[in-house]
């Protein structure tokens, strides 16, 4: 019962944090996005050249700090990985993709629907429909395999990364790119964002969070305990949007949104089958990258060059719609998964 | 007989809980081999959800769960 009552509770934190860091000057409806802010960061360092959208996101850096740091105390550290880690980075690049032609990962669709923005509301059929593809597989015996452990350093791999990627950012700012214009130019103060994140990845450390998670148990076990969280998220924004006026209900001229049916519906489709192969969302791939699971690390990765691909190659969508190549990228993400997915099913006495 | 042993260790979540609910269908008697708190947690919930009598034994970092008939 504990556990049903803190999701809810972190649900309604996490929901009322990132409307604040909106009003704070985040983009609208965008208080978090793991797929938006790995996106950036890409952009930040230079891996692609999207003038719009590049900037150093403290939320990103602080979730994986605030999971790490609180599972030291915790004693929830445990390094561990080698559970197939290159297709893992394979579906993290392609779930990226996926995210980037909707415009959101599956958090900032909840944030969207939250805003008022019908189109996130076809997204959620669609991500709901690859869970249920997901789910099928995992039914049938799909496994990337065990983990083992690892060494400390190989566990704290990616929070390293990120402090150091902090240090850049605020030390040696004059070796990054920001964006002068766009959403990559909007963003809150460095030290409110951090510290956003690092609430905010402790709590979705300590409640294991996770919003593929929520209708995947729903789906497979009829059980709703991590539904609450992403519950707990909409209700929270919802209302605070209302009470700051950022609400504003309709599929038409929505915030860093396009208004292509099919594609919202397609891309997330993908997403969230993407992301049951991987056991998660992007926020929990984060979060479990910060308690010492190396392939969720690698996972992050293949999500940032995902990321990069998608403005190198012009995949990623805009508010004036998807692109040719986008779509084309997110058919060929679906083949893949169906790819991974049917050849990693274990015969039912090695399960 | 023999009690059945299910080793989830090393496995990513569902996965613990569908092994188990797995061999449930075969087995009443089971020891459920875990090795991390977020899968200790979600296959506690399956069995407390199917009514199960268990108990966890502490296993160094590990735990076992053992389910009776």
């Amino acid at each position: 019962m504990s556990e049903k009552r803190n999701l809810i509770i972190g649900g309604l934190i996490i929901g009322v944090i990132a409307v604040l860091l909106v009003k704070l000057g985040n983009p609208a409806n965008m208080g978090f996005c793991i797929a938006c802010f790995i996106r950036d960061i890409a952009g930040g360092v230079k891996l692609h050249s999207a003038g719009v959208v590049q900037y150093i996101r403290p939320e990103i850096i602080g979730l994986v700090c605030g999971a790490f740091l609180i599972s030291l105390f915790k004693k929830d550290f445990r390094p561990k990985g080698g559970s197939s880690p290159l297709i893992r980075f394979v579906l993290g690049f392609f779930v990226m993709i996926g995210a980037l032609v909707f415009l959101g990962c599956p958090l900032r669709m909840v944030l969207r629907i939250a805003g008022g923005d019908f189109n996130a509301i076809i997204g959620l059929i669609g991500f709901f429909c690859g869970i249920l593809v997901g789910v099928f597989f995992l039914k049938k015996g799909y496994s990337l395999k065990r983990t083992y452990a690892q060494t400390k350093l190989e566990g704290a791999g990616i929070t390293i990364i990120n402090v150091l990627l902090l240090i850049l950012l605020v030390a040696f700012p004059a070796l990054l790119a920001f964006s002068a214009e766009g959403p990559g130019s909007k963003h809150a103060p460095i030290i409110v964002a951090l510290i956003a994140g690092l609430v905010v990845g402790a709590i979705a450390q300590r409640t294991r969070l996770c919003m593929v998670g929520g209708l995947r148990d729903l789906v497979m076990f009829k059980d709703v305990t991590l539904l609450l969280g992403f519950l707990g998220i909409l209700v929270a924004a919802l209302i605070l949007n209302l009470c700051f006026g950022f609400f504003h209900a309709g599929f038409a001229e929505q915030p860093i949104a396009h208004v292509d049916g099919l594609w919202n519906f397609l891309s997330m489709l993908s997403v969230g089958f993407g992301c049951v192969l991987l056991g998660g969302c992007p926020l929990r791939q984060l979060i479990l990258s910060g308690e010492g699971n190396s392939d969720s690390a690698v996972t992050v990765l293949g999500l940032f060059l995902g990321a990069a691909f998608a403005h190198n190659f012009g995949l990623a969508s805009s508010a004036a719609g998807t692109t040719m190549n986008g779509r084309i990228a997110v058919i060929i993400a679906l083949i893949v998964m169906l790819v991974v997915a049917f050849t990693n099913l274990q015969k039912a006495d090695q399960a | 007989m023999a009690k059945r042993t299910i080793d989830t260790r090393g496995r990513s979540c569902p996965e613990p809980v569908l092994m188990t609910q797995n061999a449930l269908k075969t087995d009443a008697e089971l020891e459920v081999l875990i090795d991390n708190p977020t899968a200790l947690g979600n296959v506690s919930r399956l069995l407390d959800h199917q009514k199960k009598t268990f108990r966890v034994e502490e296993r160094g970092e590990e735990w076992a769960i053992l389910v009776e008939a």
